[in-house]
């Protein structure tokens, strides 16, 4: 049957040289194993706070709505006011923001501009910037949505510069050569072609602005995260469980919403 | 109708485009321009409309100089050239009346275009070439729901709807099977009769050109080599356009598929010889 000699064929190995390799392999395990043995870890404490974890996991069973009731709604309210509010304005800034950073439609110095922008918003966390205004705006819902808005301008005009720069030069090309201005091009052959995906990406960001309402709370930014805080504070794991229980909720019904409107707009 | 005099292109890194051409298409002509890929046919169309800017030289479009005209200027010069793509290059997401209305944006104001207030002449005159192109009832379907036919059939009404003077053709075929192509060929050649139009029309399917058009232009390496009737075409010619090949073996694909076939008898042969 085998007059001619078998050739066998495998992939060739990302790093030619054997000993190399080898070496690499070796290395990685053995600082891993070294990196493992610096951690120190207090099993008494250990120990000791999986009492309280349990107490809070065991709180889920039966979450407490009822006895801070009050405080949980008007926190819920802020929050939501918090995520609307500060979406509506971040995607209306991020507008200007996102078309100055893409590079096929705007000069350079107002590139350089804009993408220092995105830059400034996206280098630091959210929880980061809700520090520095609640120093500047005291604590309260003010604080918390400037910084909703601050991060959601970075976010949303850094993906809507990626999309510009990634349309279809072509149709542009085609009405400019009938002899539309530049607003024209915009609205007639940029427009159509980024527009479901901004759609799509705002409301991504209202369910995202959601949820850091909730974080930022905690350090003072008011709404259901300063409720939740606050429960903690207090060892009331039932009204926590409450709390974290609607919060799960509110994303839930956001993300499916969110995918639902997505999917209709393509 | 069209006069191009001393027209060059250097691309940025010394793509030497254009060199010298001297062009001058009269009113009601179709002609067809031919030449390998990169001999600057691209470049020479959009020149004219100046989607690509000239180096050096002088156009003239209708007694209207193009060359040197200010944003302003060009825009409304721009509304006298139709140009049609190869890919088409329709707004995907738009709708076949949005496309083709998208024509006349060159008159109308930035509001009216936005909210799609299109004059009712405009919308007329939509409706008719929409017809006109065997495209009736399909207005508010969505450009990339459509066919490679159809979708340059939108593209020659976008071209149209503009009340132009010249139009400017980009291989309008080379994305477009060969009964398809001709049905499209035949509706410019229509289309410029009845408008009386001069076209330039870029192709690389010598044979389909010679079909259809009145005057062929031969451009290599950013030159004019050739510039005469279809039929003044030799293969003396398509040799000093395009350069060495057997031009009249070409035109008879059996003998490739004797070769094909010749070629997959070896290769079973040899097969079965390993297999033994």
């Amino acid at each position: 049957m085998s007059g001619a000699a078998i050739r066998r064929w495998r992939p060739p190995p990302l790093i030619a040289n054997a000993w190399l390799r080898l070496a690499i392999y070796c290395g990685a395990a053995l600082y891993l194993a070294l990196a493992l043995g610096t951690l120190e870890v207090n099993w008494a404490r250990v120990a000791e706070g999986l009492v309280r974890g349990w107490a809070f996991v065991a709180a889920f069973g039966e979450p407490d709505f009822t006895s801070r009731w009050g405080e949980i709604s008007e926190g819920m309210v802020e929050s939501l006011t918090m995520t609307v509010v500060s979406t509506v304005l971040g995607v209306a800034l991020s507008l200007p923001v996102g078309l100055g950073a893409a590079r096929n439609l705007a000069p350079l110095p107002v590139y350089l501009a804009c993408r220092g922008i995105i830059a400034a918003s996206r280098s630091f966390p959210e929880i980061i910037i809700a520090i520095l205004f609640v120093k500047m705006f005291g604590f309260g819902p003010l604080a918390g949505m400037v910084t909703l808005t601050f991060a959601t301008v970075g976010f949303m005009a850094k993906l809507l510069a990626e999309d510009l720069e990634d349309i279809d030069e072509a149709q542009v090309e085609a009405v400019r050569a009938a002899g539309a201005n530049w607003a024209q091009v915009m609205v007639f052959a940029v427009q159509p072609q980024v527009l479901p995906r901004f759609i799509g990406l705002s409301v991504y960001r209202l369910d995202i602005n959601f949820r850091e309402s909730a974080v930022i709370g905690i350090v003072g930014a008011g709404g259901i995260g300063a409720t939740l805080n606050t429960s903690f504070d207090r060892y009331e794991f039932g009204t926590s469980a409450a709390i974290l229980l609607l919060i799960i909720g509110i994303v839930m019904i956001a993300e499916y919403s969110s995918g639902i409107i997505r999917k209709r707009l393509q | 109708m069209l006069r191009i005099r001393g027209l060059s292109k250097t691309y940025r890194g010394g793509d030497r485009a254009l060199d010298g051409v001297d062009l001058d298409v009269p009113r009601g002509q179709l002609m067809a321009l031919i030449g390998p890929s990169g001999a600057g046919k691209s470049t020479l169309i959009r020149c004219v409309n100046r989607l690509v800017e000239p180096s050096a030289g002088e156009i003239v479009v209708d007694g209207a100089p193009v060359t040197g005209l200010s944003s302003g200027g060009l825009r409304a010069a721009r509304r006298r050239m139709g140009m049609i793509f190869q890919e088409y290059a329709l707004v995907e997401r738009l709708t076949v009346m949005e496309n083709v209305l998208s024509g006349r944006l060159g008159y109308v104001g930035f509001w009216a275009s936005w909210l799609r207030r299109f004059p009712q002449a405009d919308v007329d005159e939509a409706f008719r070439l929409i017809e006109r192109a065997g495209l009736g009832g399909m207005q508010d379907k969505r450009a990339d729901e459509l066919s490679g036919g159809q979708r340059q059939r939108v593209g020659i009404c976008r071209a149209l709807i503009q009340d132009p003077a010249l139009l400017l053709v980009d291989e309008p075929t080379a994305s477009l099977d060969p009964k398809t192509s001709r049905q499209i060929m035949r509706l410019l050649v229509e289309l410029c009769e009845e408008r009386q139009l001069a076209a330039i029309v870029n192709i690389h399917d010598v044979v389909l050109a010679q079909m259809f058009v009145q005057r062929i232009v031969g451009l290599r390496a950013g030159r004019i080599v050739f510039d005469g009737p279809p039929d003044a075409l030799t293969t003396e010619t398509l040799t000093e356009i395009y350069g060495e090949e057997d031009w009249a073996a070409s035109s008879a694909p059996e003998d490739d598929d004797e070769d094909d076939a010749a070629a997959a008898r070896a290769a079973a042969l040899r097969l079965a010889e390993t297999a033994r």
